[in-house]
């Protein structure tokens, strides 16, 4: 496996398990506070829409001749990179929740609770199926964008729907063994990942799209991706510093240690 | 009907733009400046990560202000 297909497999395999987590704690959610049957069968459901998508946008993705497919994914996983991006540095600088599983699966619980149980066609619950179906097919766009978009680039979209399929796989099969949101997934940090290789993807393929040549042709990735990573980390080290420095010795030991917890490798609310 | 297109719409705006529309059309000025640049045939692939080093704080920065 080369350094290209290496990292199509990491980026779609992090993305889709990112998402996977998601679309898995609505699901659970919603088969404890409601009807596993009816949860279940919303996730097949989805499934089912996300396959009949893949089916028609896959032939008419890999149709569009490469120049114009990289100017529009690059356009894409730009923005979406971006996005991520910013959302990841304010949560590791501390200007924004870290994203808890556990908080949202209880959240999700008493609000599915709430509702009262209503029987339409073959669902014993809709509201079960329906925020079931909701949830996955939601998450599942976003895995079959970054899969197809990524592996059409490459050439490759079996082995981009190989590494979304694992991650999916790996996921839910957890969460269904376990029945209980994956809080122990380092989210926060995996989020963080994904924003950097989106981000670097997105630049490489958008500039070539655009009519440029990278030095270095397809190494200029090996570059990219690190310089983003290091830029974002140390944008987020920045914004924490003033109010590390109003803190005395003890908390900015501590605030330093919360900071490198969760840029690079989990925080204590991830790893509980 | 009206509702149901002005809920399509904000889904795939969502979708697409999210929080903050000025990183939409950051990436959309940067591309169009490579282009631009590629064709007058000045190398032209150091524009977006130029764009992405100034674009990320400037997002940061409003969305730490909102």
């Amino acid at each position: 496996m080369g350094a290209g297909t290496g990292a199509l497999f990491l980026a779609v395999f992090l993305a889709c398990a990112v998402e996977a987590v998601e679309a898995t704690t609505i699901v659970l959610a919603a088969g404890t506070a409601r009807n596993w049957r009816s949860a279940t069968t919303g996730m097949a459901a989805a499934l089912l829409a996300l396959g009949v998508i893949v089916a028609v946008l896959g032939p008419a993705v890999t149709a569009i001749p490469l120049h114009w497919l990289r100017l529009f994914v690059g356009a894409l996983l730009l923005v979406f990179g971006l996005q991520w991006l910013r959302k990841a540095v304010l949560r590791a600088s501390g200007h924004k929740a870290l994203h808890d599983e556990d908080q949202i699966f209880a959240e999700q619980l008493a609000a599915a609770r709430g509702q009262q149980q209503r029987k339409a066609w073959l669902v014993t619950d809709w509201y079960g199926f329906t925020l079931s179906f909701k949830g996955v097919l939601l998450e599942g766009l976003e895995v079959v964008f970054i899969a197809l978009t990524f592996g059409s680039n490459y050439h490759d979209v079996p082995l981009a729907a190989v590494a979304a399929g694992c991650a999916v796989v790996v996921v839910a099969g957890a969460g269904l063994a376990v029945r209980a949101p994956l809080a122990r997934v380092p989210e926060n940090t995996m989020k963080f990942v994904v924003g950097i290789m989106l981000t670097g993807f997105g630049m490489f393929w958008g500039a070539e799209g655009a009519g440029a040549h990278w030095p270095g042709s397809d190494a200029a990735l090996l570059v990219l991706i690190p310089v983003t990573g290091l830029a974002a980390v140390g944008l987020a080290a920045w914004l924490r510093r003033p109010a590390v420095a109003s803190a005395g010795p003890q908390s900015q030991q501590a605030a330093a240690g919360q900071l490198a917890g969760q840029a690079g490798g989990g925080t204590a609310g991830e790893v509980r | 009907m009206a509702a149901r297109l002005r809920g399509f719409l904000a889904f795939w705006y969502d979708f697409v733009i999210g929080d903050d529309w000025l990183v939409a059309v950051g990436v959309l000025a940067g591309l169009a400046g490579t282009y631009a640049l590629s064709r007058a045939s000045v190398p032209a692939w150091w524009l977006l990560p130029v764009l992405v080093a100034v674009l990320l704080p400037v997002s940061v920065r409003r969305a730490i202000r909102r």
